[in-house]
């Protein structure tokens, strides 16, 4: 997660006691007096501020909001649960292969038999073993996914800040592709593409790149009905009293506010990348045979579910337990970036 | 307001006819429909012409276009690549969808609502826990899972336990059924399942917007303020806080539609039901397949429905959120 604040680097910051984010501590004058944002700053001086704190024998120790939302987030429990199982499934599914006997296209002579210390998950009627077929089906789930997630998230905050901002014919503008993007229904662009594309070579790069192209839309409307809303608010207009630039109002006070959303929205995307990737190959369109996703399972596990269902429990779960760890960091990053719901650390 | 309506509207209409263009060019070069009968020796060529003239593929691509938007204009969705008239299916076909989408959409709304009120006024308590849990649950499972857990499983135990059929798992109605009152048994009995997949998916994302949106306001100062203030805990949460954390989630459920619809569209595969997503498969995946007319019939009512949408999300916005204001 990058600091939501790269203000450090803009000519105009100038270090200021914000308020609520430093805490006054006791300590030695002029010793780790100012840590942070404003260590970073190419000033030699001091800050007045800062002398007069120390003149009091009093230094402002204010830590990057980066750095508070870090610790809210390590003692978030679901959040950290979330990251570990995310983190687990990731290691399981890309180095799992390298130690596990059987690879995803080997084909047993056990057909259809249930889980075992042999076959941890069994094995499906062709005679594939299932636990080997999950740990890829997994790895390009989630390599599918985060690619999604970052490219639709970058494409709609862009887009829906400068129509939330500058409202008028840039709004028009931007919404009506948006509109377009929105109107077009997703599944229908999809199945039409997938049945046309996912036949070739990495079919998941493509279907990837797909989806972020249709799934950016959500990120865009969000963020320009929060700026929508903000922008009214009195603290941006004290900002353009002053005289404020636009780079730092967006910078400063419009992406710090709509941040949580911003988060929630990139996160819920990854899951939802998810959800339709697996949905696509479900329908048979999505990942092609010889590769798997954890969809081409459910589907082919679907037939026998009655009778065998082990191929369906375990594809099933494993898509489950990929997007519940996602939610749960998502929820976690949601917490730690909302100011008005600081807690003492 | 009059005004902006009327400019949305207007927009909306040209977005359609630029959607329409789009996808029409997109499935027409994705494949040839008639690949699958010219590759058959017992079909004659002029058998293959005749088709190719029905289907007026052989005019270029812009003139075909043309052909299909004066056609729908007058009320004609063409003909299908197996030669039934789309338009004569499309009716009945929607009905079957909404029968599902309509009551899907206003339980899984009321019970978000509901539900991500209670967890943000509860924060971190037992209940917020348990809800927080089933929701985090619901969202994380996409809906083939859910329909094949309800059809593969729940369905056979109840049924299996009632001893007779209470849940039917194929099809959106048995045929020859008669009499007013056994048409409705029939259908609940068949439509209880692919409602309950859809509300299960669709509720828990939309509590969660709620449950977030319900706590930045229930933090806000105005709320502290009304709470210092003196009001009643109820007056502070329903009048100053609920109408303020509807906002976000008014935009969600509105632009959710189209997801609505994708979902519906995996629901009635799996259910088996002969909708609008059923024909959409089948128009671009059918044996006679890519079949431009089917597809291009299903975008128009999509699509139609989606812009609705998103007009009234935004005129919610502005009803909800006195402080925008669209001239």
């Amino acid at each position: 997660m990058p600091d939501p604040l790269p203000d450090s680097h803009s000519p105009l910051f100038v270090p200021e006691g914000v308020p609520g984010y430093g805490e006054l501590e006791g300590g030695a004058p002029g010793e780790d007096g100012l840590r942070g944002r404003a260590a970073t700053l190419p000033v030699s001086a001091p800050s007045a501020e800062a002398l007069e704190a120390a003149r009091q024998g009093l230094a402002i120790k204010s830590r990057s909001q980066f750095r508070m939302a870090a610790d809210r987030f390590i003692h978030h429990k679901m959040a950290l649960l979330g990251l570990g199982i995310f983190l687990f499934l990731l290691l399981l599914s890309t180095i799992g292969p390298l130690f596990y006997p059987y690879s995803y296209t080997e084909i047993t002579n056990q057909f259809g038999t249930g889980p075992s210390a042999q076959h941890w998950f069994g094995t499906d009627t062709i005679g594939h073993d299932l636990f080997a077929q999950v740990l890829h089906g997994t790895a390009t789930t989630i390599k599918t996914a985060l690619l999604v997630a970052v490219v639709a998230t970058i494409i709609g905050a862009l887009i829906g800040a400068l129509a939330g901002y500058y409202g008028k014919w840039a709004d028009q503008a931007l919404m009506r592709i948006t509109d377009l993007v929105l109107a077009v229904p997703l599944l229908a662009v999809l199945l039409v593409l997938a049945n046309k594309f996912s036949k070739q070579a990495n079919s998941w790069f493509f279907v990837a790149l797909l989806l972020a192209v249709l799934l950016w839309t959500y990120m865009a409307r969000l963020v320009r009905g929060t700026f929508l809303s903000l922008r009214e608010r009195e603290f941006i207009e004290a900002e353009h009293a002053i005289g404020a630039s636009d780079r730092r109002i967006i910078l400063r006070h419009l992406i710090p506010n709509a941040a949580g959303a911003i988060v929630v929205n990139a996160t819920l995307t990854v899951a939802v990348a998810i959800l339709i990737e697996a949905s696509l190959s479900y329908l048979g369109l999505g990942i092609q045979p010889p590769d798997v996703d954890l969809g081409t399972l459910v589907a082919s596990g679907e037939g026998d579910a009655t009778a065998l269902p082990w191929l369906f429990y375990f594809p099933a779960a494993f898509i489950i337990l990929a997007i519940l760890s996602v939610n749960f960091v998502g929820d976690g990053l949601r917490d730690a970036l909302d100011p008005t719901q600081r807690v003492s650390t | 307001m009059s005004g902006y309506i009327v400019r949305r509207i207007l927009a909306g209409i040209a977005t359609l006819i630029v959607t329409t263009f789009l996808v029409f060019l997109l499935v027409a070069v994705s494949g040839n429909p008639l690949a699958n009968l010219m590759a058959n020796p017992h079909i004659s060529p002029a058998t293959i012409q005749a088709a190719r003239l029905q289907l007026h593929l052989n005019q270029p691509l812009l003139e075909r276009y043309w052909t299909w938007l004066t056609g729908v204009l007058h009320g004609n969705f063409g003909i299908s690549t197996t030669g039934q008239p789309v338009g004569s299916q499309l009716g009945a076909r929607v009905l079957v969808t909404l029968r599902m989408v309509i009551p899907a959409t206003v339980i899984a709304a009321v019970i978000a609502i509901v539900i991500g009120v209670v967890s943000a006024v509860k924060q971190y308590s037992i209940t917020d826990h348990v809800l927080t849990a089933l929701a985090y649950l619901f969202y994380s499972t996409p809906v083939f899972v859910v329909a094949i857990l309800l059809k593969d499983f729940l369905a056979v135990d109840v049924n299996n336990a009632a001893g007779h059929t209470l849940f039917y798992t194929i099809g959106q109605n048995n045929p020859g059924v008669t009499g007013t009152w056994s048409v409705f048994v029939d259908a609940l009995q068949h439509t209880v399942l692919p409602v309950l997949t859809l509300v299960l998916i669709t509720y828990a994302g939309w509590s969660r917007y709620q449950r977030a949106s319900m706590l930045d306001v229930l933090n806000a100062d105005y709320v502290r303020l009304a709470r210092a203030k003196g009001l009643t805990p109820r007056r502070v949460l329903y009048v100053h806080a609920l109408r303020n954390a509807l906002i976000p989630v008014t935009t969600v459920v509105a632009l959710d539609f189209a997801t609505i619809i994708g979902g519906a569209v995996i629901t009635e595969i799996a259910f088996g039901w002969q909708g609008m997503g059923q024909f959409l498969l089948q128009g671009l995946t059918g044996p006679v397949s890519p079949d431009t007319n089917v597809v291009q019939a299903w975008l128009v009512v999509a699509a139609t429905a989606v812009i609705l949408f998103n007009i009234i999300a935004d005129l919610l916005y502005a009803v909800l959120d006195p402080r925008i204001r669209y001239a």
